[in-house]
């Protein structure tokens, strides 16, 4: 045990060292090192809270989609009516018009045989008469005997 | 074999001894010419190997503190932060009060005590035969007259010198959070107290004996710890150093074991130091 005066030599030594220390080396440490768990915990809190609404707006979404997927099923619902009132109009008119041609059609062919029929009678009294004329020669007059050719004619 | 013992014996003594340096009436005067020069001799070994490795520790976790960031830390700075935050869980487990001195407190002391423990496990003769042989060429000198100890904790200055301003802390932190009053209350009311008063005076001597004696062992326990482990490692080396072929699996051994011893010290001086501070520091005793 030989005390001297190194032990005062290192006294200072470690006081100047430790004044440096807390002066210059623990603070800035320390610092960073509490700054960053500062840091990591509102990353984790900003985390957890960002995950808590994923799961709000998910459930959003998901309720959403389940309405629309209702809303598109109510239209096409709606749409299949539609179009099946759309085909029975459409067909009952159809037939309608096709009833309507056919009567049509059907009173246009009367009317001209009925003036066909007329014709033929016309040409068919001249020709009797024209016949008649031939064969009676000049004893027949032709205003006299008209209304004898007119009823021939009528029983055609 | 006598004349071997004394080689032995002379070998170990210079590996013991500090190269001193005083201030004579002739000059600056060196090792065995310091030897009646009583109390004001330097080990300048002791100073420039502590000093030496205070910087570095300072230097270390300086650029570290410079360059530290609050974002993704590198390795280094992963390295500096794990033991400035192993020191801080230390400090606020065992002391509850707030004060900006003892982490750093006891940071240093735990990284230089480390790095001057750390000097142990340089093979013993490395720098002080490489010191002799750079006395002999650069200045002339026998390399026998060069001493080189190149541990500082296991110079009693050092540790002494460690546990002094722990121990004037202990006492400016007792009287600046108890008061004069109640640190001398402190240390002549307890452990002995009575409600008479008169047999309170009497119990005062006895009182003040104890604690006194509580007090005082705490800073010589401290520097004899440090001092005694690290003394007794180095004998050891030394000794191991002197049996030839074989000190080299025996000084793994004791290497490994003291890699062990180094850092407890260290932990222990720091530990014991917060705790001491920390029982200054309460009221309760």
């Amino acid at each position: 045990m030989n005390l001297n005066a190194t032990l005062i030599g290192e006294l200072i030594a470690f006081t100047v060292f430790v004044l440096f220390c807390m002066k210059f080396v623990w603070p800035p440490l320390n610092g960073a090192i509490e700054a960053r768990q500062k840091k990591i915990e509102d990353g984790l809190a900003a985390s957890d809270k960002a995950e808590k609404e994923l799961e709000r707006v998910r459930l959003e979404a998901a309720e959403q989609l389940t309405e629309a997927k209702t809303q598109a099923a109510d239209i096409i619902d709606q749409a299949k009516k539609r179009a099946a009132l759309i085909v029975d109009e459409e067909t009952t008119r159809g037939q309608q018009e096709r009833e309507k041609i056919i009567a049509q059609g059907h009173s246009e062919v009367e009317s001209e045989r009925s003036r066909v029929t007329e014709d033929l009678r016309k040409q068919v009294a001249t020709l009797a008469v024209v016949g008649a004329e031939k064969i009676l020669e000049r004893e027949i007059n032709q205003a006299a005997h008209s209304d004898i050719v007119e009823k021939l004619v009528a029983e055609l | 074999m006598a004349a071997e013992e004394v080689t032995l014996s002379s070998h170990i003594q210079h590996h013991l001894t500090n190269a001193k340096m005083c201030s004579t009436d002739a000059g600056l005067a060196f090792n065995k010419a310091c030897a009646d020069s009583g109390f004001w001799t330097w080990h300048i070994d002791t100073l420039a190997w502590s000093i030496g490795l205070g910087l570095i520790f300072l230097w270390i976790f300086r650029s570290a503190a410079t360059k530290s960031t609050t974002g993704v830390p590198g390795k280094f700075q992963c390295f500096i932060e794990m033991i400035v935050e192993f020191v801080g869980d230390n400090v606020r487990d065992t002391y509850h009060g707030s004060s900006k001195l003892i982490a750093p407190l006891a940071l240093t002391i735990f990284v230089w005590v480390f790095l001057m423990n750390l000097m142990d496990l340089i093979p013993v003769d490395f720098l002080p035969a490489f010191a002799g042989l750079v006395g002999e060429t650069a200045f002339g000198m026998d390399s026998h007259d060069v001493y080189m100890k190149i541990v500082p904790t296991t110079d009693i200055n050092l540790t002494a010198a460690l546990a002094i301003g722990v121990f004037l802390l202990m006492i400016g932190y007792s009287i600046k959070i108890k008061g004069i009053i109640g640190f001398i209350k402190e240390l002549t009311l307890h452990p002995f107290s009575s409600n008479n008063k008169l047999v309170q005076v009497l119990l005062i001597p006895f009182n003040l004996l104890l604690e006194t004696i509580a007090l005082v062992a705490k800073p010589f326990s401290l520097a004899l710890r440090l001092f005694g482990n690290l003394y007794a490692g180095e004998l050891i080396f030394i000794l191991i150093g002197a049996v030839g072929l074989m000190q080299l699996p025996l000084h793994f051994i004791w290497a490994v074991f003291h890699i062990l011893v180094i850092v407890l010290q260290a932990f222990v001086f720091m530990m014991l130091t917060i705790v001491y501070l920390s029982m200054a520091s309460s009221d309760n005793h």
